[in-house]
């Protein structure tokens, strides 16, 4: 089976709901002891105002061309045997799923770092906006690892994303924490190791 | 870009190229349109393209220092030349996840 034959990557149309247990079947298989799961969940709050409506848009093929990219370099960074990206487009109601990541592996902290990975790229690299309505107002959301990575990004044709030196990515990620704290009140993350038996 | 040289490029199709440009979230609402053709002298660059939309659209401006630009599906610079027939896609901040 070839690499593209492992990814599943959905950019789901409006009125399309991200189907959970559909990608966890998906990366699940025998040889592989460890499915980790990544789910962004839009919140009702954001910064004392309550949020009436998310709505996203996509621009389609790129935003499926830079998940692939991703993907490829997640494979050539760590051990995986099946991954799964979906992202739902129009309004999203308070609660629901938005953006779900399944990635399986004969070994947890293989599928585990490759999840974190790809949320981390697509929230930095992959054509998907987000508005915000409120009682009050409406605003186009902007994530931080945009803004961190968006001279780079225009520096690269080639390559969308750079291949993740293991050690860099894990100390980005500590600190990018802090850095991300305004963007977290966004979503109720849930990262889970979901199914751990390895 | 004064008159004479717009008509000037008007009337040689050879020295021309047509791009399609995509505009998306903050900036098609900004422009009002999601899409359109472009015709600049052949040679342009991407940051060039961007000037001219300015000019089109001025309220563009808001948005354009921290727009990247994608060409055929793919981030590029600004120095990047554009052909015949590219499409030019206008990334303001994403908010993806």
């Amino acid at each position: 089976m070839s690499a593209e034959e492992k990814n599943l990557i959905e950019i789901l149309e409006e009125g399309h709901t991200v189907d959970v247990v559909k990608y966890i079947d998906y990366v699940s298989a025998p040889q592989a002891g460890a499915i980790a799961t990544f789910s962004g969940t839009t919140r009702d709050m954001f910064e004392a105002k309550t949020v009436l409506e998310l709505r996203y848009e996509a621009y389609v093929p790129m935003a499926t061309r830079c998940l692939s990219s991703i993907c490829t370099t997640a494979r050539s960074t760590w051990d995986i045997h099946k991954i799964a990206v979906a992202h739902r487009l129009g309004p999203v109601p308070v609660g629901e799923t938005s953006v779900f990541i399944a990635v399986s592996s004969v070994h947890r902290a293989d599928g585990l770092d490759a999840c974190k990975f790809l949320i981390d790229e697509l929230k930095a690299s992959v054509p998907i906006w987000k508005k915000e309505v409120y009682t009050n107002g409406e605003i186009w959301k902007e994530n931080s690892e945009f803004m961190e990575k968006r001279l780079e990004l225009a520096e690269k044709r080639d390559s969308i994303v750079e291949k993740p030196v293991v050690e860099e990515h894990r100390r980005r990620g500590c600190c990018g924490s802090k850095v991300r704290v305004e963007e977290d009140e966004e979503h109720k993350d849930i990262t889970g190791d979901n199914k751990s038996s390895s | 870009m004064d008159k004479e040289v717009i008509t000037k490029i008007e009337s040689d199709d050879t020295s021309s190229v047509e791009i399609k440009v995509l505009l998306f979230a903050r900036a098609r609402e900004l422009a009002g349109v999601p899409d359109l053709t472009l015709k600049m002298p052949s040679g342009s660059t991407t940051q060039k393209c961007m000037d001219e939309l300015v000019l089109k659209f001025p309220s563009l401006e808001e948005v354009r220092c921290c727009v990247v630009l994608a060409l055929n599906e793919e981030y590029t610079t600004d120095s990047a030349i554009v052909q015949h027939r590219d499409e030019l896609a206008i990334i303001p901040p994403i908010s993806g996840g």
